[in-house]
């Protein structure tokens, strides 16, 4: 009865799915004017196919009719489409909010007086590491600063409480006080979220996803920080080491997210573009609505599931079998424990596993020399924290 | 951002959702989304969820709980619930 999250009954209703996402990735292009080592969407050209302007605003005219409260706009680098501002704020205008996800290199004073001046947008600037040395390695050379100059123009004009988003790798995970401090410095709110071995991210998965020791430190600092640090739910599979994590904590692929592409395909979440989680397009009769209220694999994904060796854990209702995309490209069955299950489950798994046989996706824009290994001269330090609260929020 | 003054909890007290706040329906309750704190709450049941929506053109909260017919344990589960609303500024006084 109490209007909050977190209540055992609520889960089943999610499980069986919404009647529209509630949150809907939408990447408006693959073009990207960087080339990050972990693209989850293998980013870098863009494609001759993707939306036109009239396309995308029908799309988000759907989003309207489906009162989607809001929409993550990402890429690519979606600041790059000519059209970029003209859709937020057609989206707007629509009552649909927009928080989109940049690496902030094109920031300029008068977008970020745009931003402050609207209560319906929201941005998310990039940062994997809290030291240029950390950073740079992954995003590219001058990233750290160019995010850095970003923040420094969102706060001059005012704008508060953006998010600094920080996908956490082995080389970062020392870095979460530091990283809080930059996000405190800026009157911004930090978001950390879970590299999964999506688009080029498969590369450099190996390397750099967090060891169970990591994972065990991430999740007290994630506890001691509660509400105040977002993390997109993205961590739900720690839950699993004892107290649950804010958020909803299960897998929404299909049922609560989803993803739309630059060209339209929608996907079940935004880590798995490969053809297995493609339920269907926006320009199929019927658009997205359809695709998303009946297409077979979205309706599939919403049925319950066999969770396969997994029911027999001890832990299965917290952790429901982890992350589906990150199963799926590390060649792990979808009813089998998560790459990265707490209890060791995944790992001693994933040794029997032949990597040259993974599920590669086929939609791939990176540049030429984009797929390249990660150079791991970089070792992590601990910063000094900033004890300063930023305001609780739920997703 | 708007700026609320008097946020207290009062029954007796006229409410409405925050000019911020959107709701939506789902089949078992509704959703409500505020965009100025970016939170969302679930509302799990029906009938809160159309006494939400009846606030703004009803008399107080305690009215509107009246015309929902609503008494006892899911009345003060409801009046709970409601509070909850305005400490996260869902709803506010109007």
């Amino acid at each position: 009865m109490a209007p909050e999250s977190a209540a055992p009954r609520l889960i089943d209703h999610f499980e069986r799915g919404l009647q529209a996402p509630i949150c809907l990735t939408w990447e408006l292009t693959y073009g990207c004017n960087l080339s990050c080592v972990h693209c989850l969407s293998s980013s870098g050209r863009r494609d001759p196919r993707e939306l036109t302007t009239a396309e995308a605003k029908a799309v988000i005219d759907e989003m309207n009719r489906l009162q989607v409260f809001y929409v993550n706009i990402g890429g690519g680098e979606p600041t790059i489409r000519p059209d970029f501002w003209e859709l937020v704020e057609y989206a707007v205008e629509q009552g649909v909010g927009v928080k989109f996800s940049t690496n902030g290199l094109q920031m300029t004073a008068a977008h970020a007086q745009r931003i402050k001046e609207s209560g319906y947008i929201d941005v998310q600037i990039s940062l994997d590491g809290a030291t240029p040395e950390v950073n740079d390695p992954i995003r590219g050379q001058g990233t750290f600063a160019g995010a850095i100059r970003a923040m420094e123009t969102l706060q001059s004009a005012g704008v508060f409480g953006f998010k600094v988003s920080v996908v956490v790798t082995r080389t970062n995970v020392g870095q979460l006080d530091a990283f809080k401090a930059i996000a405190d410095r800026y009157g911004a709110q930090l978001r950390l979220t879970r590299l999964r071995p999506s688009g080029r991210g498969a590369e450099v998965w190996n390397e750099l996803h967090l060891s169970a020791a990591d994972q065990r430190d991430l999740y007290t600092w994630l506890l001691a920080h509660g509400e105040d640090v977002l993390t997109g739910d993205s961590f739900f599979h720690l839950s699993a080491l004892g107290q649950s994590l804010p958020g909803l904590n299960l897998c929404g692929a299909g049922r609560v997210v989803c993803l739309i592409d630059p060209v339209g395909d929608v996907y079940a979440c935004p880590f798995t573009i490969h053809e297995s989680f493609k339920a269907g397009s926006v320009r199929d009769a019927g658009g997205f609505t359809k695709v998303w209220r009946s297409s077979d694999l979205f309706l599939e994904l919403r049925e319950p599931r066999s969770a396969g060796i997994c029911t027999k854990c001890s832990e299965f209702d917290a952790c429901r079998g982890g992350c589906m995309a990150a199963k799926f490209f590390t060649g792990l069955p979808l009813d089998g424990p998560d790459p990265e299950c707490v209890m060791g489950h995944g790992e001693a798994l994933l040794a029997s596993i032949d990597h040259a046989q993974t599920p590669r996706t086929d939609v791939d824009h990176s540049r030429g020399s984009s797929r390249r290994m990660l150079p791991l001269s970089v070792v992590s330090r601990a910063c000094d924290e900033s004890p300063v609260a930023s305001k609780a929020m739920a997703l | 951002m708007t700026a609320i003054d008097d946020s207290s909890w009062d029954p007796t007290a006229k409410w409405g959702l925050h000019p911020m706040v959107a709701v939506r329906p789902e089949t078992f309750g509704a959703l409500v989304y505020h965009y100025d704190t970016r939170r969302l709450s679930f509302l799990k049941d029906l009938r809160l969820a159309s006494v939400v929506s009846e606030l703004d053109d009803g008399g107080s909260a305690n009215e509107v709980l009246d015309r929902a017919g609503l008494s006892g344990a899911d009345r003060e589960a409801f009046v709970q619930a409601l509070e909850m609303l305005s400490q996260t500024q869902m709803i506010v006084r109007r």
